[in-house]
């Protein structure tokens, strides 16, 4: 009987941690699982008890890489139990908002941790010895996004100024102005983020997933929208509890969310861009055709495209509701407090983030919930590796290791969110 | 409006970053520990907290003179040990930083803006061997214990910058 053993102490350039474990025996894939260590909920625990002032500031320090996402949907959530909805030029700053994190997360995600994959380098320090420019372009788009949170977050790190209504301060028209050119900038390299992903080596490899993502009526998805599927799911936020559900599973600490019966499903970039290609900018439309993208995109590995066609689209509609913008007159609206549920859902960079809040008459949290699209993702990428793993069986160790870590990364897996360490174990026996 | 925290106001100046997850036990100690340097810094001195995203670092540190990071490790070694790096004179070990929250942490943020020539003149790094990184608010006693050891030496190093700025003006 043949047999080999691959272990590799930790997945790199993961946002967070966590491990995986691949068994092959006689060069037949026997086994993959990927563990999440995920901790007791305690931001769910954490939150109980607290005014529901608090939702967005603590849930922000959930993730240091998507801070906005976990705000969002908390602000969403809490309007919804509260009965209030933001619209006019305060809707249009959440979405501004959550343009910066997109084009930071993203341009993060592309450069610094998943090219190095395709380029056959060990991290971004090593490609960036050999492309000092793309890495430096890489770091300029991710500041152009520091830029645009910390405008309108206050700070960069844990930005403090979203609020339940609207935010704390919001800015002025002039000081908005100021991000256009550099925003301007940041689209003319997004655009050439586009066409350099595009010409990267893919693997022949799709697969028919359930893609799910938020569709809104006439935009693109950041806050709003139905939670819709390409195999018929639309649904409003709300019955989110009464279509998914969280299986426990034995070889891993985090909870599976699984579609009640039905198949594997996933979040993220290939699912907006499959669901919502026409909502779109017309420039991102063409980068995408111009890439080689159809309208829908089944290759995983090409997610680092979709990426940069979704840093140019936020590029491009951050530009678009700076110019609209009219500074409003009040930051917030005003909150009526009532015992209620809410619930909220918004589109973080890796995909659709849910929060619930059960609020009782003095705004303090008596119930929380909260799903991170990592956690929903964690099925399709096992999946991914089962089948994409037998096409690689014959590589030697340190090569298919890479290209399972190649694989993870496409999820751009923000393990932070639930939990510790990923570390890789390849077992041949 | 609001100004980004990171922004260093005073051009090669002295700049302390305290980097850590407040709701991750130990990993808070690089924060507390900026805080109490702060306590008693001279107001020219910038002090700053950050997450470990290490590509931003890069951008918080591009016109500062000086600077001196403090983060958490865990390296195995025993809790509450207290490490310091001069970046000029030694990488750093990256798999002593690797205990953030996200992968392209303060190693690879150092070693990458070596690669582009964007270290600063001076990049001393303090690491402090955690023991608990469990979600969860404080610090363990033996990490709580080493603060004030690490602080005084951070003092340390601000003075002998300031005798040699000192210096070189004199000059």
């Amino acid at each position: 009987m043949k047999s080999k053993t691959i272990k590799v102490d930790y997945l790199s350039r993961i946002e967070g941690e966590g491990s995986l474990f691949v068994k092959i025996k006689d060069n037949r894939l026997t086994d993959v699982k990927l563990k999440i260590f995920e901790p007791p909920r305690f931001f769910e625990a954490f939150l109980r008890g607290r005014s529901f002032h608090e939702a967005p500031d603590i849930t922000a320090r959930i993730c240091g890489i998507c801070p906005i996402a976990y705000q969002m949907s908390a602000v969403h959530a809490v309007e919804d139990a509260l009965g209030i909805h933001i619209d006019g030029q305060l809707r249009a700053l959440r979405r501004l908002i959550y343009c910066g994190e997109w084009i930071e997360s993203h341009a993060l995600h592309i450069y610094m941790l998943h090219a190095p994959d395709f380029l056959g380098y060990e991290s971004a320090i090593h490609m960036a010895k050999d492309y000092p420019d793309i890495v430096q372009r890489g770091l300029r788009l991710k500041k152009t996004g520091n830029e645009v949170v910390a405008l309108l977050g206050g700070r960069e790190i844990h930005p403090i100024n979203v609020r339940t209504g609207g935010f704390y301060k919001v800015p002025s028209k002039q000081e908005l102005l100021q991000l256009s050119e550099k925003l301007k900038s940041a689209r003319d390299a997004a655009l050439e983020t586009v066409r350099w992903t595009a010409s990267l080596d893919f693997p022949d490899f799709e697969q028919d997933y359930e893609y799910v993502a938020l569709r809104h009526s006439a935009e693109y998805p950041f806050n709003e929208g139905r939670i819709v599927s390409n195999k018929g799911l639309d649904i409003p936020v709300h019955e989110y509890d009464d279509c998914f559900t969280e299986e426990h599973v034995q070889h891993s600490n985090a909870l599976h969310s699984v579609i009640k019966g039905r198949q594997t499903y996933l979040v993220g970039p290939l699912a907006r861009y499959n669901l919502n290609f026409d909502h779109l900018s017309p420039l991102s439309q063409e980068a995408a055709r111009s890439a080689g993208l159809s309208n829908v995109c089944r290759n995983p590995f090409k997610s680092i495209v979709v990426r940069s066609v979704e840093i140019l689209y936020a590029c491009d509609e951050a530009l678009r509701i700076i110019e609209q913008y009219e500074k409003p007159d009040k930051p917030a609206i005003e909150v009526q407090l009532r015992s209620a549920t809410g619930y909220g859902c918004t589109e973080a960079p890796r995909g659709i983030l849910y929060h619930r809040y059960s609020i009782d008459n003095n705004g303090i949290i008596r119930d929380a919930k909260i799903v991170p699209p990592t956690s929903q993702n964690q099925k399709a990428i096992e999946n991914d590796l089962r089948e994409f793993i037998p096409k690689y069986i014959e590589l030697p160790r340190e090569q298919l290791t890479l290209k399972c870590e190649q694989a993870v990364r496409n999820y751009d897996p923000c393990i932070s969110c639930a939990t510790h360490f990923l570390k890789l174990t390849l077992e041949n026996e | 409006m609001l100004l980004p925290e990171q922004s260093v106001q005073e051009t090669r100046g002295i700049l302390v970053i305290g980097i850590g997850n407040q709701y991750r036990s130990d990993d808070a100690v690089g924060l507390r520990i900026a805080q109490d340097v702060k306590k008693e810094a001279d107001s020219s001195i910038k002090i700053i907290e950050q997450n470990s995203d290490g590509a931003a670092l890069l951008d918080s540190w591009k016109d500062a003179g000086m600077v001196i990071l403090i983060d958490a490790v865990s390296s195995g070694g025993r809790p509450g040990s207290i490490y310091r790096f001069d970046a000029h004179k030694q990488p750093l070990p990256s798999r002593f930083f690797h205990y953030s929250t996200h992968a392209f942490g303060v190693a690879e943020a150092v070693e990458l803006a070596k690669t582009l020539g964007q270290l600063p003149q001076s990049l001393i790094v303090y690491g402090i061997e955690g023991k608990c990184f469990d979600v969860g608010v404080g610090l363990t006693g033996e990490v709580e214990n080493a603060i004030g050891d690490v602080v005084i030496r951070i003092r340390q190093d601000i003075h002998n910058q300031s005798l040699r700025k000192h210096g070189e003006s004199l000059r």
